[in-house]
This record gives structure tokens, sequence and C-alpha cells, in this order.
């Protein structure tokens, strides 16, 4: 194995623009993901007929079948329906689609857990129902959800890797190509590789970060602890919370 | 006597069992109610109507002189003049003692945050919990949650005070702070509805009491005459079997 060549791929443009485009890739269809799946949580919440019908039908056939399914259905399908849209775009749809439908469970799940009573104090106070979700049940929601958010978004990092069927030059492909053009399988799939792990640190740390955000009594007392010894659990104030 | 609040006639059923049988009653300005009666026997469900949370079937609630029981979209609104606490407290539990008494002023009346804080101090030193401001309500006994829960109540200024069952779920060595903070508040003539099982408490800040049994009110009476023991029969039942 040479060091030096998997630090060229490292280095190399492709190599760069091929994690740029994984970044991209997850960022957008995340973001979208939660969107889809904030609106199917509030329309379960509302507790309406055709509401729980259709989020239902959702999840049941968003879940129920494959990514790379959804992905090459939405990438080959599409345009026989003339709807022409770009492989980056195809992907994005498919990811955020069957991303939603997990968040809507997550989502969902958060504001189950924060209990009937906490919101009757809401309105008993005065809040208008808005309200009552804006500033009661969606801070506490969030700091119960944002743990298995967490795990969505390194999962949704290594599943844009599937988009690569359908062309998108996102890192695997780049990877893969740069493998079989110059016989280097080692090199170029440690580089993809060292890339894909770097991602997922820098969104660990994020996470991190957030969860602490989102936790008035932990940015109170954990200011002066380094971020590494808070991704291992390890200070004493986590022991004894 | 002007009446603050007047109930007639209200009725509540959930599902084939009615929980609310034609329940009519006054509470004057200042004044302080104990509703007392079996679990089951509709009190909660009495209080809850009072503020809209749930809605009656039939009947009418006037408030400070105004027809309120059909007032669905205004809902919010009337309950800004209502303070109610829980048996269970139900502070807000991402937030801490104060900011849980400056949530409703300053999200619902605009209140700045610095005015928020000071109207908090100043409630919080008002139900004997001024060191507390700053912990969070996992970190609190019941009591003191309770506490808090009365403080973030009046933040809103309320002209009446709901207290469902509010020391319930307390132990007992905790049920006194609470109790005191009631009684010091309707001495200072904030107008209350209490319901509660604490018969000293009734006998020492009730102006009325008001017995309840299977959706029914049975009787009301002023305090004293109650206690005196010229009651109503099944009142009297009611009293020998929780007084032993």
């Amino acid at each position: 194995m040479s060091v030096e060549l998997v630090l060229q791929y490292l280095v190399s443009p492709s190599f760069v623009r091929g994690a740029g485009m994984t970044l991209l890739l997850t960022v957008t269809s995340l973001f979208f993901g939660i969107v889809i799946g904030l609106a199917l949580a509030l329309i379960q919440e509302s507790r309406t007929r055709t509401g729980q019908i259709v989020t239902l039908a959702y999840l049941w056939l968003f879940r129920g079948t494959p990514v790379l399914f959804q992905v090459i259905f939405i990438y080959n399908v599409l345009p026989s329906f003339g709807i022409k849209l770009s492989a980056f775009v195809c992907a994005v749809l498919a990811l955020s689609l069957n991303e939603g439908a997990y968040m809507a469970e997550i989502l969902r799940s958060g504001l189950q857990a924060v209990k009937k009573g906490q919101r009757t104090a809401g309105l008993a106070l005065g809040m208008t129902g808005g309200q009552m979700m804006r500033h009661v049940v969606i801070p506490q929601a969030a700091r119960i959800v944002l743990p298995p958010i967490g795990n969505q978004m390194i999962g949704m990092l290594k599943l844009s890797a599937l988009v690569s069927v359908i062309a998108v030059e996102e890192l695997l492909l780049v990877a893969n190509q740069t493998a079989s053009a110059d016989f280097r399988y080692f090199e170029a799939l440690t580089a993809a590789g060292i890339y894909y792990l770097a991602m997922t640190t820098a969104f660990m740390g994020l996470q991190i970060i957030i969860e602490t955000v989102f936790d008035p009594k932990r940015r109170q007392r954990m200011r002066r602890v380094s971020l590494v010894e808070r991704m291992l659990r390890t200070s004493q104030s986590f022991a004894i919370r | 006597m002007q009446h603050l609040l007047e109930i007639v006639g209200i009725n509540k059923s959930f599902g084939s069992v009615q929980v609310l049988k034609t329940c009519s009653m006054t509470v004057a300005a200042k004044e302080t109610v104990v509703v007392i009666g079996p679990s089951g026997s509709g009190k909660s469900t009495l209080l809850r109507s009072i503020n809209l949370l749930e809605p009656v079937d039939s009947g009418d609630i006037f408030f400070a002189g105004e027809n309120i029981t059909r007032e669905r979209k205004r809902a919010h609104l009337l309950r800004r003049q209502i303070g109610m606490v829980f048996q269970n407290f139900e502070l807000f539990a991402h937030l801490s003692a104060a900011a849980n008494v400056m949530l409703a002023p300053v999200k619902i009346l605009g209140m700045s945050r610095a005015d928020a804080h000071d109207v908090a101090v100043e409630l919080l030193r008002k139900v004997q919990i001024p060191e507390k401001a700053d912990a969070f309500p996992d970190e609190l006994s019941g009591g003191q949650q309770q506490r808090v829960a009365i403080a973030r109540a009046l933040a809103m200024r309320p002209k009446l005070m709901l207290y469902d069952e509010p020391t319930s779920a307390l132990d007992p060595e905790m049920i006194r702070e609470v109790l005191d903070v009631m009684a010091n508040l309707s001495a200072e003539g904030m107008t209350s509805i209490v319901v509660t099982h604490e018969m000293g408490f009734a006998r020492r800040a009730a102006d009325r009491i008001v017995f309840m049994e299977s959706g029914e009110i049975i009787e009301s009476a002023p305090s004293e005459q109650f206690f005196a023991g010229t009651v109503n029969e099944r009142s009297r039942r009611f009293l020998d079997q929780i007084l032993h």
C-alpha cells in the first residue's frame, strides 16, 4: 500500500468533489426529510381520519420498499410520465422521501413523549395551540428526538452512497471509478473511507453541540468540558446527571 | 355582592357516564370556595369546565358578568384571567423555576424579559422559595414544585385561581408549605376554588364549602355552618368517613 497515493487521492479534485457531493446530498436530503417528517408527524398529531390514512400509507410505501429501489424507480420511471429531473434531483427526492418516513416516526415519538399535562398547563396559562406547541412541546420534544436524529444524520451519509447507481458523482462512485482506472483499489477505497469517517466524526461533534444547545442545564454546567470528553461521555457531570 | 363566577345548571358526560349533573354554584370576588367529595364525584371536571379545558354539554358559565360557555375561539384569552394549579404540578421540565414563571408573561403578554424576571423573583419570594429561581423542576421537591406552579399561575395576574387537588401528590411533610401559601393568597383576597381532601385547610381558609357526590352538587354552605354540623345527610356521611 502506498500512503503517498492515498494522500494524493485525498487531495485530488475528483475526490474532493465527490466528498462535497456526498455532503451536499446528505445535508439536502436530511433537510427535506425533516420537513416531510415534521409535516407527517403534525398531521398524525391532529388525529383526523384522513390524516391518519395519508401518513399510514406514506410510511407503508416508503418504509416498505428498499431505498435503492426508490432511487432507481424515481430515476427511471418519472421520465416516462414526462417528468425529467437531473440525477442529483432524483437522488435528493428519493432520499428525502424515504428519510421523511423515518423522521416522521422519530418526531411523532418525541411529540408524544411530552405528556398531556404539560400541554394542559400551557393552555391553562392562556396560550394558543400554536404557542403551546412552540414554547412547551417542541423544546421538550427536541431534546428527546436529537439522539435518534443524530443516528439518521450518520445513516443518511452512508445511504447517499446508493445513488452511485444513477451515476451521481458522489464519493463512492469516484473512488470506485478511480480504483478501476488505476487498479489501486486499496488506496482509492482507503481515501474514500477516510472521507466518510471524517464526515461522520464531524456529524457526531455537531450532534453533541446541538444537544448541548437544547439542554439548558448541560449548557450551564458543561462549558469547560472539551468536545472529545463529551463524545466519550466520561466527565463527572454526565455521570451524576 | 357581585359574583365573579356563576355556573348555571351545567351538564357534562363522558360517553355514557354523566360526570356533571345540572351543577350550579356562584363564587363572589375575594371568596375562597373549597370543593370536597369522594373520588370520581366530578370535582376536577367541574374545575376544568370553568376555564373551558372541558367543554360542557349544556348549561351556562358566567365569568365577570360575561357568558363564556361557548367561547371556544376566545378560550385562550379567557384562560389568561384564570390561574390553574394541577395535582402533578406540571412545571415545564425544560425551564428553570424562574423561567417557568416568566414564560407566559413574556410569550403571551409580550413583557420584556427584564420586567418578567423581576415579576418572577417577586412571586418566588411570595411563595417562599426565592433561592430556587435557577433550579430546574427535577431538582425541586414536590412541595417546592407546586409552589413554583402557583407562582407561575400568579404571573398572569389572574382574577381567579383554580386548584385541582394541589397537595394530593405530595408527601405529608410538604403539604403544609403549599397550603400555607394558598391560605395566605386567600387571606389577601385572591378568589379561589380549591378541590382538596385537606379538611384542615378547608376549616382554615374556606369561606364556603361545596360538597359533590356522583356529579351533583349536594350542598353549598358557609364554612362555619358546614363544620358546625348543620349539614346535609350525605355530606355528613362523607365527613364521618374522612375524619375517620
